[in-house]
């Protein structure tokens, strides 16, 4: 049996972070899981995809993150416990679904996981911080900082989301989500009182979110926000760790922050006052106002240590001005607001504030290291389609657009055809616009996973609105750069919804269907389907070596 | 207030595909075997295909990070020469390399030779070994899949890690996949021998 699935309350278990949610949600008796695949977010759907049999959950990777969202709330509207997990570019998909998810509210208890990637380790696009996304949603959010901390803020979300009725979100990082740690085991729910089977009752007022209803709706989120405070306050997620009391120097963290921030104190032999947050929104107003302003006198400085932007920096600052106008606050004057933090930038930081001496060590030193850029595998049917593309035109003259997945490695050496990147899908709605203002040929590749996820409506664009890119739809059978999950075109039963079958249903009349070990008939279709006054696709259908 | 911290921190290096995470699994179990406190770092994903991967692994009293601080690695394991150089602003004058002899090629580009990495090493830390544990392997066992695996039980019975074998083995056990159990075990009892 799976270790996860240990039932041995009290025992140590050595867990990812996504793993622990894993274990959290479990322990916390979920019903329902719903994901798409993203890293730093995949493991938590590879996890539960391996176990749900066992542990009598629901589970299913959906085709987009939206349509998982979607799926977890008619799942809480029917009462079950539901988990939705994905990736930060996910939940920007999702945010038409999660801000009326918000007035409406859940009925079963409902959390949300979202991983971001500072550093962008395994994100192209943009380096996304969702406390930006929190904020404009009012949704409840929850750091944690360890494994430990994953398991046990998934269990408390489900706690709030049953007291208070609102979805609540979990937001973890690369270094959380991808840190392990020996986790102390709970209680898992027994099967037997578990249920997958839910039950809709109607309820229009709660659900339909129309005007004029909508207004009031929000009314009584904004109320409810103002109930979690409260609970927020009292909570001890939010915590202060270390320190004396006669200091008059105090740090703000939360976070894989938090971990740097106490390695730093150590490195430096310093005994600050830390205060840790847990809770991301709503904050703990009175409990942060207590902290710069203790009853032995105010702080006179406070250092505020969190990744990228300065979200927690601002609200300090706002409240600091009424109760401590003196107070000294730093923050992204001595911390980087681009890429993930390391714990030698914290030193330093602590350092600087605290006017000690340290000296980061190794930093006089500039080593020739050579780049090593991620590859296609050997064996990649990728490199097949890249070698008839590149016998077929001359690679210079035609514009290559790229899309998400293993063929972005297209625009990097040796390769180097790829003209523009943006997000899932992206690749066809940009090629529209770019064929629509230009007489330039144009090629864009976009995988079979991401096609479903979110080609398919910029692929009518091009036949309704009438332009004339050559798509090339990579179909490798899975979903193989975040670690070979199936999708509609490849699933576990085998009936596939058959890619081909879609681009007819579109209205595409250039469609061939090429394995490009036949490398003469790829080229020679690539240099026909150029000509072509319609939008041609062309699907590269050889199984990823990993699938096959 | 003065506090005593007793830890170790490992740092692994290498190319995707080397079995950084699988080594990390086996330490981890073999530190908790042994009662200690653990953190680990890995990255997935793109970040995998081909390119540099390093994993961090810190294990003791105290353990808050789950990255080393630049220069307080006490072993950098080396599964590959090239990536080592990465490796280096971790090293201090106590910190052991203990490198496999091997090279993956960059496409393109023209790689530092074995003396020019090992000059550079040496300016961090004296204490570099080079092991053609890749080498060993194939000769050996028939393949160098493993070489990870010879490195780190190597380090173990040189007592280059504060573990013991026996939690190492014990570890390996629990997770290489039945199918590949054997293979690995040989390893292990390779690295006895030539130690």
């Amino acid at each position: 049996m799976e270790e996860i699935l240990l039932n041995k309350p009290g025992k140590k278990i050595i867990l990812l972070g996504n793993e622990a949610i894993v274990r959290g949600a479990l322990e916390a008796g979920v019903n329902f899981v719903s994901t798409y695949p993203g890293t730093p977010a995949s493991e938590i759907g590879d996890t539960f995809s391996k176990i749900a049999k066992k542990a009598r959950v629901y589970f299913e990777y959906s085709t987009n993150e939206k349509v998982a969202l979607e799926a977890g709330i008619g799942a809480s509207f029917s009462g079950l416990k539901t988990l939705v997990a994905m990736k930060d570019f996910g939940l920007n998909v999702c945010l038409d679904a999660l801000l009326p998810f918000l007035y409406t509210g859940t009925k079963g208890p409902t959390v949300i996981v979202v991983a971001d990637d500072p550093s962008c380790h395994s994100s192209a696009q943009s380096e996304e911080n969702t406390r930006g996304l929190a904020l404009l949603a009012h949704i409840p959010t929850l750091e944690p900082s360890d494994p430990q901390e994953c398991k046990d803020f998934v269990k408390l979300s489900f706690q709030i989301s049953e007291k208070f009725k609102i979805p609540v979100m979990i937001r973890i990082t690369t270094r959380v989500a991808h840190q392990k740690m020996p986790v102390i085991l709970g209680k898992i729910q027994s099967s037997k009182s578990k249920s997958q089977k839910g039950k809709f009752v109607k309820e229009p007022k709660r659900f339909v979110t129309m005007p004029p209803r909508v207004l009031e709706m929000k009314k009584e989120l904004l109320e409810k926000i103002e109930k979690i405070k409260e609970f927020s306050e009292k909570n001890k997620i939010n915590s202060i760790f270390r320190g004396s009391a006669s200091e008059s120097l105090g740090i703000i963290t939360s976070g894989i922050s938090y971990l740097y921030v106490m390695e730093a104190l150590k490195e430096l032999n310093l005994d600050l006052p830390v205060l840790k947050l847990g809770f991301f929104y709503p904050l703990p107003e009175k409990k942060i106002k207590n902290f710069i302003n203790p009853p032995t006198g105010g702080f006179k400085k406070v250092l505020v240590v969190e990744e990228l932007d300065p979200y927690l920096e601002r609200e300090i600052e706002r409240l600091a001005k009424n109760i401590n106008p003196k107070l000294q606050i730093f923050g992204k004057d001595l911390i980087p607001e681009v890429g993930e933090l390391k714990p030698e930038n914290v030193i330093s930081a602590i350092a600087k504030f605290t006017n000690t001496k340290y000296q980061i060590p190794n930093t006089k030193y500039q080593i020739p290291i050579p780049k090593r850029f991620p590859q296609l595998c050997p064996g990649c049917p990728y490199w097949l389609v890249f070698s008839a593309v590149k016998k077929a035109v001359d690679t210079k003259k035609v514009i290559f657009g790229g899309d998400i997945g293993c063929y972005m490695l297209f625009g990097l050496p040796p390769l180097n055809i790829q003209d523009y990147l943006f997000c899932m899908g992206s690749s066809v709605g940009i090629a529209h616009g770019i064929k629509k203002v230009t007489g330039q040929k144009l090629i864009t590749f976009i995988g079979d996973s991401t096609f479903f996820h979110a080609g398919i409506p910029a692929l009518i664009n091009t036949v309704f609105n009438k332009s004339n890119p050559l798509i090339i739809i990579l179909d490798n059978q899975t979903t193989a750069m975040t670690g070979h999950q199936p999708h509609p075109g490849a699933p576990k039963d085998k009936n596939p919804i058959k890619i081909e079958d879609i681009v007819k249903a579109c209205g595409v009349k250039n469609l061939k269907v090429i394995d490009p070990i036949n490398q003469k008939e790829f080229t020679n279709t690539v240099k026909e389907f150029l000509n072509k006054k319609e939008v041609s696709v062309i699907v590269a259908r050889r199984p990823c070596k990993f699938v096959r | 207030m003065k506090i005593f911290f007793e830890q170790f921190n490992i740092l692994i290096v290498g190319t995707g595909g080397q079995g950084q995470i699988t080594l990390l699994q086996i330490l981890a179990e073999a530190a908790l075997f042994e009662g200690k406190e653990i953190k680990t770092s890995e990255l997935h994903g793109l970040s995998q295909r081909g390119g540099s991967v390093e994993v961090h692994l810190r294990f003791g009293k105290k353990i808050f990070s789950p990255l080393i601080s630049q220069g307080k690695a006490d072993l950098i394991l080396g599964l590959e020469m090239q990536e080592c150089l990465k490796a280096c602003y971790f090293a201090n004058s106590k910190t052991v390399f203990l490198i496999n002899k091997y090279f993956v090629p960059i496409p393109l580009q023209k790689l530092l030779t074995e003396k020019e990495i090992l000059k550079i090493l040496k300016k961090f830390s004296k204490k570099v070994t080079l092991i053609a544990a890749a080498n060993i392997c194939q000769k050996e066992l028939g393949t160098n899949i493993v070489a990870g695996i010879y490195l780190l039980s190597l380090a173990s019975f040189k007592k280059l890690i504060p573990l013991k074998p026996a939690s190492i083995l014990k570890a390996i056990k629990k997770i290489i996949p039945e199918k590949y159990l054997e293979l690995n075990l040989k390893t292990f009892n390779l690295a006895s021998d030539k130690s």
